[in-house]
Order: C-alpha cells, then sequence, then structure tokens
C-alpha cells in the first residue's frame, strides 16, 4: 500500500484566525520535497496541524496518508501510521529520561497494530539499548543524553539532534523536518544532514522546511516549494532556492499582490 | 542511581495485574471486641506481659485521649467512629524469626507483597507486621555482629526494657495530639532499631506493613536511636487490601539522632480508599545530626501526615521530601514541619502533590525558628500538579520566625499538564494515558531517585495503577 501524504484543499486557523489558506500537497514515499517561507508564512501550522496538535484547528480539506483521512485520529494513532513531525521548538519533559521516553515511543510506534499497551509490548532492553546506543554515536550524541531529562536543559543544537535521534529510531515514513537546522553549528548540520541522508530511500519522504539552502546541500530535495500567506504560490526544482537566496521573498510577495503583515 | 534507564519497572517484570487488594484467611488467634475502655487495654496488657510501667503509660495515654476533642483541622474525620474498630488482633502466638517457621498462608500473602524478592535483594532484616503482631522477623547475622538492634517493638520491650523505656514517647507524648494519645493507648508492632556510635549500616531496614482484618486499626510504634556518628536508612512500604468499612491507621513514629548522626526514614503507603491514615513522626536532631524524612503518601480516604524534625543543636540539619496522590474521593493532607530551636541550624521542605479525578491534595507546612537561633536557612519548595478541573490542590504555609538573623525561602507553584508536553509525546505514539503517566512520573521523579530502587519502581508501578483509565 502506498505511504504517500496527500494535502488537498486545507485550511488551518489558530484561535480564529485563519493561517493556511487551501493548501495542496503531495509527498511520496522516496520523495524530498522542501518548504520555504518568509516568517509567520504558515509553516509549522501547517506541520502541527498535520499531526494533528490540538491548538491547531483544521476548518476544511483532507489529509490523506496510508490512504485514509488521518485528520480525524489522535497524534499517536498518526504517530503509529508512520508520520513523524521533529518540531521547530521542542518540548521538555522534566523527569523523563530520553531513553525511558524512546523506548516506549519506539514500542508504541513498532507495535503498530497491537492493542496491546504499557509494559506488555515493550521492545526488550538490551535489544532497544545496543540500537539507540548506535545511533547516538552515528549522530554524535554523547551516551550521558540518553539518562538526561527530555528536551530539559538541552541547548538548541542539542535539541535539534534529539529530533533526528528520534527520527532515526521511530522509523517513519514520511518526515516532516521543522528548521531542524536552525540553531545548529556548521559540523552539526553536516552531521544532521548525513545522518538525515543516510535514512533517506524508497521507504521514507521527507518535508524540510527551512529558510537556509545549507541543509538542503546534504539533503538534495527533488521538489521545493514556496509557501506564502497560507498557500503554496511556486513549486519547482532545486533552482527556487537560488532564486530565493539571491533576491530574498519581495519578488514573489509582489508577483502576488501579498504585503507584508 | 535509582532511577536509571537500567531499571523500569518493566525490566522486574512486575505483572500488570498485580494489584493490592487481595486479602487471606489467616485466622486472628485473638482479637478484642470493638471499642476501646480500660479493659481492653488491661486485656492486651495481660496478653502481650507487658511491664507494669507500660500498662500506667497505656492508661494514662487513653485518659488523654478521652479528653481530648475530635481533631478539628486537616481532614473531615466525621465519619471515623472510634467505637467500631477493633484496637488489638494478634495473628498468631510468637515472632517468627525464620522464613520456614512463617505458615504457609502467611508465606502467600508476602510472596504477593514481594518479600521474598526483597530478602533475596538486600542481606537486611525483613519485618512483616501481620495485623497488629509481627509475625516474621528476620535479623542478619551482620546487623548483630555489629551491634544494631532491628527488632518489633513488642519484642523489644520484652529484651531490651531499659532502652525503651529510656526513649519511649520522649520525642512524641502521649498529650501531643488526639491520635498519638490513641496510639500510646493501643499501640502495637512497629519496629525499634538502636544503632550504637559510629555504625553506619550499608543497607536499608526494611519493614512491610500491611492491615489485614476488617475494621481493624493499626497503631504502630516505632522509635529509632541513632547513636553519635552512626547512620541508618529505614525503609516502610504500606499495602493494604480494599474493604467496605472505614479502617483506621495510626502510628507514631519517635526518632533520637544523636551528635553526628544521619538517618533516612522513607516511607511509601498505599493504603486502600477506605483507611484513614493519621500519623505522627518527629525527630530530634542534636549537634550536627542530619534527619531526612522521604514521604510518599498515595491510596487512604485521609491521611494527615507532617513530619517533623526539631533541631536541637547547631549544625542540625532536617530534610522532608514528600510526594502526595490524591485520587478520586481521596483527601491527602500531607506536609512537614520543622523547627529551628537552635542557630545555625537547616532545613530543607520539597512537597510534591498530584491530584486528579477530584482528588484533594493539602500541603500543610510549619516552619519555626526560635529566638535566638540565628544563622538559620530553611528552603520550602511545594509544586502541585492537577491533572483536571475537578480535582483540588492547597497550600497552608505557616511561617514563625522569632529571630531576624535567618533566611526563610519559600516557593509554591501550582500546574496543569502541559498541552504542549501531551501533544510532544502523542506525536511520538504514546496514548494519552501512557503520556500522562509519563509526565507525572516525571513530576515527581526528583524525590523517586531519592528512594531505594525497588521502591522507586513501585512507586512508579502504583503512579501508573492510578493513572490506569484516567483520561481518553
Ligand atoms: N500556537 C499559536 N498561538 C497563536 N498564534 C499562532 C500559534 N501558532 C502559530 N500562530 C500564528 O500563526 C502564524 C503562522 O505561524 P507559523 O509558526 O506557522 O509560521 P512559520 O511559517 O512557521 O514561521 P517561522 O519561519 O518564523 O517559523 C503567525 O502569525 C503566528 O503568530
Ligand atoms: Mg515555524
Amino acid at each position: 500500500m502506498s505511504r504517500d501524504l496527500v494535502i488537498k484543499d486545507l485550511h488551518i486557523s489558530v484561535q480564529g484566525k485563519p493561517i493556511i489558506k487551501g493548501l495542496n500537497l503531495t509527498v511520496k514515499q522516496g520523495e524530498i520535497h522542501a518548504l520555504m517561507g518568509p516568517n509567520g508564512s504558515g509553516k509549522s501550522t501547517l506541520a502541527n496541524g498535520l499531526m494533528g496538535h490540538p491548538l491547531y484547528d483544521i476548518d476544511s480539506g483532507e489529509v490523506i496518508f496510508s490512504g485514509i483521512d488521518i485528520l480525524e485520529l489522535e497524534p499517536n494513532d498518526r504517530a503509529k501510521l508512520g508520520l513523524f513531525l521533529a518540531f521547530q521548538y521542542p518540548t521538555a519533559i522534566p523527569g523523563v529520561s530520553l531513553a525511558n521516553f524512546l523506548r516506549l515511543a519506539v514500542s508504541a510506534v513498532r507495535a503498530k497494530e497491537g492493542n496491546g499497551s504499557g509494559n506488555d509490548r515493550l521492545i526488550p532492553m538490551r535489544e532497544f539499548r545496543r540500537e539507540l546506543r548506535e545511533k547516538m554515536k552515528q549522530l554524535g550524541i554523547d551516551d550521558s543524553f540518553a539518562r538526561r531529562y527530555l528536551n530539559d536543559g538541552f541547548s538548541g543544537g542539542e535539541k535539534k539532534r534529539a529530533e533526528i535521534l528520534q527520527l532515526a529510531m521511530l522509523e517513519p515514513q514520511i518526515a516532516i523536518l521543522d528548521e531542524t537546522d536552525s540553531g545548529l553549528d556548521i559540523d552539526a548540520i553536516r552531521v544532521v544532514g548525513e545522518s538525515v541522508s543516510q535514512l533517506i530511500g524508497p521507504e521514507l519522504g521527507v518535508l524540510i522546511i527551512t529558510h537556509y539552502p545549507r541543509l538542503l546541500d546534504y539533503i538534495r530535495p527533488q521538489f521545493v516549494h514556496i509557501l506564502l500567506d497560507g498557500k503554496i504560490v511556486e513549486s519547482g526544482g532545486w533552482e527556487l532556492t537560488q532564486m530565493l537566496e539571491a533576491e530574498g521573498y519581495d519578488p514573489i510577495r509582489e508577483k502576488y499582490g501579498i504585503i507584508e503583515a | 542511581m535509582a532511577n536509571s534507564e537500567t531499571n523500569t519497572i518493566e525490566e522486574l517484570g512486575i505483572s500488570k495485574e498485580y494489584q493490592y487488594g487481595f486479602h487471606d484467611d489467616v485466622k486472628p488467634t485473638f482479637k478484642s471486641r470493638k471499642g476501646l475502655d480500660e479493659e481492653v487495654i488491661n486485656q492486651m496488657c495481660d496478653i502481650k506481659e507487658e511491664p507494669d510501667w507500660m500498662r500506667e503509660y497505656r492508661l494514662n495515654a487513653y485518659r488523654i485521649f478521652k479528653q481530648k476533642p475530635m481533631t478539628k483541622w486537616g481532614g473531615d474525620l466525621s465519619q471515623l467512629d472510634f467505637d467500631d474498630i477493633y484496637y488489638y488482633v494478634k495473628a498468631s502466638d510468637r515472632s517468627e524469626r525464620s522464613w520456614d517457621d512463617v505458615p504457609d498462608d502467611i508465606k502467600k500473602t508476602f510472596d504477593r507483597l514481594g518479600i521474598p524478592e526483597a530478602e533475596r535483594k538486600f542481606l537486611a532484616g525483613v519485618g512483616a507486621q501481620y495485623d497488629s503482631e509481627v509475625v516474621y522477623h528476620n535479623i542478619v547475622e551482620e546487623l548483630d555482629k555489629i551491634g544494631v538492634i532491628f527488632l518489633d517493638t513488642d519484642t523489644a520491650l520484652k529484651e531490651y526494657p531499659d532502652l525503651v523505656k529510656k526513649y519511649f514517647g520522649t520525642i512524641i507524648p502521649s498529650a501531643d495530639n488526639q491520635f498519638a494519645a490513641l496510639n500510646s493507648a493501643v499501640w502495637s508492632g512497629g519496629s525499634f532499631v538502636y544503632v550504637p556510635p559510629g555504625v553506619k549500616v550499608e543497607y536499608p531496614l526494611q519493614a512491610y506493613f500491611r492491615i489485614n482484618s476488617e475494621n481493624m486499626g493499626q497503631f504502630e510504634r516505632t522509635l529509632i536511636i541513632a547513636d553519635e556518628g552512626s547512620q541508618v536508612h529505614y525503609v516502610e512500604g504500606c499495602t493494604a487490601p480494599t474493604y467496605s468499612s472505614e479502617s483506621l491507621h495510626s502510628a507514631v513514629v519517635e526518632i533520637v539522632c544523636m551528635k553526628g548522626s544521619r538517618v533516612r526514614y522513607t516511607t511509601i503507603q498505599n493504603w486502600a480508599n477506605n483507611v484513614y491514615n493519621l500519623v505522627t513522626k518527629r525527630a530530634f536532631a542534636y549537634e550536627d545530626a542530619q534527619m531526612e524524612w522521604v514521604d510518599g503518601n498515595l491510596g487512604s480516604k485521609l491521611t494527615m501526615k507532617y513530619p517533623s524534625v526539631y533541631m536541637m543543636e547547631p549544625g542540625a540539619r532536617g530534610d522532608i521530601l514528600s510526594i502526595a496522590f490524591a485520587s478520586k474521593g481521596q483527601h491527602q493532607d500531607a506536609g512537614a514541619k520543622v523547627y529551628h530551636c537552635a542557630p545555625h541550624t537547616t532545613s530543607q521542605i520539597t512537597s510534591k502533590s498530584i491530584s486528579k479525578d477530584g482528588g484533594r491534595s493539602s500541603y500543610r507546612g510549619w516552619v519555626d525558628v526560635a529566638k535566638g537561633a540565628k544563622g538559620c536557612k530553611s528552603h520550602v519548595v511545594c509544586d502541585a500538579l492537577i491533572l483536571d478541573k475537578d480535582s483540588r490542590s492547597d497550600t497552608y504555609p505557616v511561617i514563625e520566625i522569632g529571630e531576624n538573623d535567618t533566611n526563610i525561602e519559600h516557593e509554591a507553584r501550582v500546574s496543569k499538564i502541559g498541552e504542549e508536553q501531551l501533544f510532544y509525546l502523542m506525536s511520538r505514539g504514546l496514548s494519552e494515558e501512557e503520556a500522562s503517566t509519563m509526565i507525572v512520573n516525571g513530576f515527581i521523579e526528583p524525590l523517586v531517585k531519592e528512594l531505594p530502587m525497588e521502591y522507586a519502581v513501585e512507586m512508579n508501578r502504583l503512579i501508573q495503577l492510578q493513572m490506569e483509565g484516567s483520561v481518553g
């Protein structure tokens, strides 16, 4: 079965204010898409809405993933279907160690259809540890992070790496990376870029939200989209990133008659 | 540390079905009639063959109890009927020392409480209170060799009458409060610990308590004496079967921390929902001594418990960590009291409470600095987590300062489970229940990591049971 993500005429509002205003986009497994757009254009709103954040109201439209409309599903059921969001601002959970959390998360997601919950479906500790250690090493994350409280006191860059660690452990079919590159130093961008590109294959479709082409040097998108005022106004290839880099958003704003709010 | 990822509940293979609401068919060998008068007390003293001074002590305490009006503050005690309680139940004729001597049905209960497991893990003495009498008490040879006394208090009264007499009731006099008076009149069981000067007990001394007879009050009496420069950690865990009629648990714990000693007293309690848990716990800490209370309260109908430390001489320190979880129909009125009676004494109170499904938790705290007690420091932190709009949390802090040269800080925070936190965890595949359980466990983690490993595991496990079916 196809695990494509198909977004049709999606409208999302936050606290009564329309933010996403009729968005269409299809991300197929194995494809890499980049989504660019000025601050406040609605990129994170789209990401949160797709993942099922309760503050983001879906006014209309459809989101089909794995052949079903996921808009009625709880966030955890979307995750179990294979959708993943690396957050722009990951939330800290004090007192909960990264390892304990990830073991439960990985077990939940891999159990898929299983009705078992909690302890019954936990993956064996040894197996989990080995896998975690290996992936942490690849991402250049120190072993001690396994015992640290989730995102609590992590630096900006550490949080972003931890998001990618979760991506690597949860093995989704469609991953949305919301500004994973922001806050990373140059070396970290390379590590994260290389790690993500290693994960990329026919099984994984990626939607990368970013302001800078640097990450895209490591993860070359086949498709680039520009979001302006809640709609995708331009779609193309690599050349679009070059154009933005050279001229910024003004020419596009002008073209579509959007004045900065 | 106790709570690294290496020892989650799951790995220890504790089954999900493990519940505490069982009880078995141990026949008490003696049971007093319901209600209390001097005759019941005399009968009890006769059966226990107690010395005259204890009989007098009990009768005197009973008279004080009779005079005390019903406690009006704290929680609602109006349903508590003192005439509807058995004050003395004896399960078997003597205290047992070896596991082999323990009757099979009692062993079965111990099995379900995980005691053999505990015994394997810690080569410590295991004392378990079964009904009002300790029937199993195993003291490892090492304790004997280093001169540590660890007995049930009834046996200690027989074997070390002078030592018991010297300290009994000196920290908490009968007249202290209504329930201390009641306990002093009818106490049975509990632990007696004496640690000689300079001796450091390397492993926690553990006692498991359990109420088994319907309507039976439990009145253990614990007395711990840490002689100069000694160290000991005492741990008690309580689980109770579920019954429909009211039940009363009213313990008294007295601790003497002599110069330079260090005592930690850890409690995890999960009483059945009908139990009144009204406990008086107090320690005196002398020069440079350190007393720590770690107190976890789950279950019960009403808990009123405020472990206290009196810092009697310079350099003394009192630390109190308390966790309360109030669920449906429960009121946890818990807190801490510290009395800075001497200069340069330090205290720290950390209280965390969780209220859910209409449960109510209150923090009741008392910080007292005596006149002339210069250079004292006290730091109080109260964090309350409220899981739904039906639940409630209050704080009643009292600070009495008779001395200007002091440094007292009080912080209180009330929070709700954050929507962002729930969403974050759910976006990784956790159900709402799993996510909120995880957040709650994280909330109390700073205290749980202070617990011995298996108690930390049990604590997380109990939280999980409390959270089950709570959302969705
Ligand atoms: N939780 C929220 N509460 C209130 N307003 C919100 C919330 N989330 C988004 N918005 C508003 O919606 C609009 C779009 O925000 P969004 O975060 O989606 O932008 P973005 O494209 O991700 O911007 P950036 O590049 O700065 O990350 C903004 O005006 C923002 O203030
Ligand atoms: Mg954003």
